[in-house]
């Protein structure tokens, strides 16, 4: 018999070694993130994947699966904690949306509409980020970077390359590529590479391609994030 | 006097692209007229708030000295202050000046930038004086509600206040959720 979870009081199945979260795209069942992705090495750092496992707050995307655990999801006081994680992300960096190319497609945008944020709740930190336009065809906005890793993770593993890294710790981590000058434009990245399209937010951008699709007619002005996510990530899995 | 719903609203740090929007709910204004009196607004040009009004719509950021009077003068005179559009509620727009010093602004608008004549930073004691950085209105005063969008959409508006009226918990569906 195969070995199952319990999830918001469903009997989820799962095979061993496979985490809350891959059980539960698996199963259907959609758990709030933003660094996670099926293709990657889970991260656990974004923390709105946050589920109570047998009384216990645990990242869904680090945490293994086992026989028998009950797992508190989609719960109101868990939404308010990954409400209130969401609105953190969006004060630490400058997420001006309006002014935002990547409006409509952007999947920390689309987590807040998921949770109902209709305010930032804290005072905003206004902090000051550059723009590197130096490549010819991807750019980065340090103001809309969240940490995720993703592109991190996505240049090693995937590219085979090491463009991109976290450097710093706290309120002064940053993001950093693989250059003596510090600029994108003297690293190995190209707009071909996996970690050159991972990015949830508008902190990595491919030039020459916005408003391709006009705003009001993207991904997420007419589907949820639940929705979209399980369609695509579920597909991974059967990769 | 009338038992109206008393509804005031102004614009501090924003383009009037929100007021514009919500004169978008269209002949619904004559339905929201048998229920609502418009105090200070821009739609009436009374300079100044009622002490009783029930709703405070507020549109923009807080970027100067006026900005503050202002927006404490409806904290104080409605019941339900509302932050309308992205500018009330994150800066917007105008905080995009934040990343640069006010001094260098006021010089590349008044004194170096292109075509510029008699240069000098106005100083008129009739002036408001610039914040240093333009801030929401939550940052300033206690903030009842939240219309996102740039701009919120006339069915945001008139979701919200048809709640509101019909003495419902305002709340907003999905679709109506819009950032940008």
């Amino acid at each position: 018999m195969a070995k199952t979870i319990m999830i918001d009081g469903l009997s989820i199945p799962f095979e061993e070694g496979q985490t809350i979260m891959q059980a539960a795209t698996d199963a259907g069942v959609y758990i709030p993130h933003l660094c996670h992705h099926p293709e990657f090495s889970p991260h656990g750092s974004c923390k709105l994947c946050t589920v109570k496992v047998n009384g216990r707050n645990c990242s869904a995307c680090t945490f293994p699966a086992m026989e028998g655990q009950e797992v508190i999801n989609n719960a109101k006081d868990l939404n308010a904690d990954r409400q209130k994680i969401t609105q953190m992300l969006f004060v630490e960096g400058n997420h001006f949306c309006p002014s935002c190319e990547k409006t409509g497609n952007c999947q920390l945008q689309a987590v807040a509409y998921h949770l109902n944020m209709l305010d930032d709740h804290f005072p905003l930190f206004y902090q000051h980020r550059e723009v590197d336009a130096s490549h010819a065809d991807l750019l980065i906005d340090h103001n809309r970077c969240i940490f995720c890793t993703l592109c991190v993770r996505a240049s090693h593993e995937h590219d085979g390359k090491e463009v991109f890294a976290i450097s710093g710790r706290g309120i002064n981590k940053h993001l950093i590529v693989n250059s003596e000058s510090g600029l994108l434009k003297d690293t190995d990245v190209s707009a071909k590479d996996k970690a050159a399209h991972i990015c949830p937010t508008g902190a990595i951008l491919i030039k020459h391609t916005a408003y391709q699709v006009p705003i009001g007619e993207r991904i997420y002005d007419h589907q949820q994030i639940d929705q979209v996510s399980l369609n695509s990530e579920q597909v991974d899995h059967d990769k | 006097m009338t038992n109206k719903i008393r509804v005031a609203t102004t614009s501090l740090a924003g383009c009037f692209g929100c007021h514009m929007s919500f004169l978008d709910i269209d002949e619904r204004i004559l339905e929201l007229a048998e229920v609502v009196v418009f105090d200070r607004s821009p739609i009436t040009d009374i300079e100044h708030c009622s002490t009783d009004c029930d709703i405070g719509l507020i549109e923009g950021g807080v970027c100067n000295s006026e900005n503050v009077h202002t927006l404490r003068e409806f904290r104080k005179s409605c019941k339900i202050l509302v932050a309308v559009g992205a500018c009330a509620i994150n800066g917007g727009l105008p905080a995009m000046r934040n990343f640069i010093p006010l001094e260098e602004c006021l010089n590349e608008a008044y004194i170096n930038g292109i075509g510029v004549e008699n240069a000098q930073i106005p100083n008129d004691p009739e002036l408001p004086l610039l914040l240093d950085k333009v801030r929401p209105i939550h940052e300033v005063v206690k903030v009842d509600y939240f219309l996102p969008g740039c701009p919120p959409s006339a069915d945001v508006f008139w979701k919200f206040l048809t709640d509101l009226i019909a003495g419902r918990e305002p709340s907003l569906p999905y679709e109506l959720v819009h950032y940008d």
